[in-house]
């Protein structure tokens, strides 16, 4: 139970992160919501989105897994498989 | 036009046109970073003489990739937010095309074009956080006007203002800004390797008829880190006399 705590306290960070980022309603951040189509990040965008993801998680995100995180969702499996939710 | 309030980092202040830069910043009202690559006396003695408090001047080899990683997050540590980067960094090494070897134009782009790079992509997360941050390139003349015996150089330095617009146009949308300045014959101990025939081809073709302060360029360099030019980017400007005119 208090790993689902966690879990979902990362999700929230998440969001958080991305809604203070990309400056988009919240409502609309949703897990299948892909940050350049749905959400209308450009590539800076992406980038400055996993700098903030790095530093709030402690973690390095390598260029190659970036460019595979195109959706909510791709973020918080990543971070799931990194330990980090 | 004042630098108040500003945190700036500038490659080879210890002579000449960097040291220039660094007292202009500081008298401005900047707190100001700087860098040597071997004068560590001349450096100090810059240092000392700063208006203001918080300075600070450290060794770095900016050709060595790790060596600027590790002296820019010590400035980033000591000093927070960077708003203005000067790559003024630089070096010649003269010599006609048929008599240049491979180690001079390498080590001539390695200084003047990688140096540039290797410091830009340092302090790029710190400057894309304050969201008002200016760079400014150090360029020269030679980059648009050439030289005989300089290929190397003008390589470098037409590269440089090349990467200027680009980064320019990366990083305009988040409010910073990169121009380059293209300082045409100053005195410098640079200048002064130039020889008897160079000197005189340029005081004849200013149409200022003498040679510039590294002052003049400073006060060029300032303008482009303050708030004054806010709406400039992307530009090299010419700080020449006259000597070349586009």
């Amino acid at each position: 139970m208090e790993l689902q705590g966690e879990h979902m306290a990362v999700q929230a960070k998440v969001k958080d992160i991305i809604v203070d980022q990309l400056g988009v309603d919240p409502e609309k951040v949703k897990l299948e919501s892909k940050f350049i189509e749905d959400l209308g990040a450009d590539s800076l965008d992406i980038v400055e989105l996993v700098m903030a993801m790095e530093e709030e998680f402690d973690i390095e995100i390598p260029d190659e897994d970036a460019e595979k995180l195109k959706t909510v969702n791709d973020v918080q499996s990543y971070l799931v498989s990194k330990g980090k939710a | 036009m004042d630098l108040k309030g500003k945190n700036i980092f500038i490659t080879g202040g210890s002579r000449g046109i960097g040291a220039a830069i660094v007292k202009k910043c500081a008298e401005l009202g900047a707190r100001v970073a700087f860098t040597y690559s071997s004068a560590e006396a001349q450096a100090q003695a810059v240092l000392s003489s700063l208006p203001g408090t918080g300075h600070m001047t450290l060794k770095m080899n900016v050709t060595n990739k790790e060596e600027v990683d590790s002296g820019s997050a010590k400035v980033i540590e000591a000093f927070g937010d960077i708003h203005g980067v000067v790559n003024n960094a630089g070096i010649t090494k003269d010599q006609l095309l048929l008599r240049m070897k491979d180690e001079d134009f390498d080590a001539v782009l390695k200084a003047n074009l990688y140096g540039t790079f290797y410091v830009s992509k340092a302090f790029a997360k710190n400057l894309l956080k304050t969201r008002n941050a200016s760079v400014v390139n150090i360029s020269s003349v030679i980059g648009s006007a050439g030289n005989a015996g300089q290929s190397n150089y003008a390589a470098s330095k037409a590269g440089l203002e090349g990467f200027t617009r680009s980064l320019a146009l990366e990083l305009g949308s988040r409010n910073i800004r990169i121009n380059a300045v293209a300082p045409g014959y100053i005195k410098s101990d640079m200048t002064e390797a130039l020889s008897e025939d160079q000197l005189k081809y340029f005081s004849e073709k200013i149409p200022l008829g003498r040679a510039g302060e590294p002052a003049e360029v400073a006060q060029t360099v300032a303008f482009l880190l303050s708030d004054a030019s806010s709406y400039i980017t992307g530009q090299t400007l010419h700080v020449n006399g006259g000597l070349y005119l586009n």
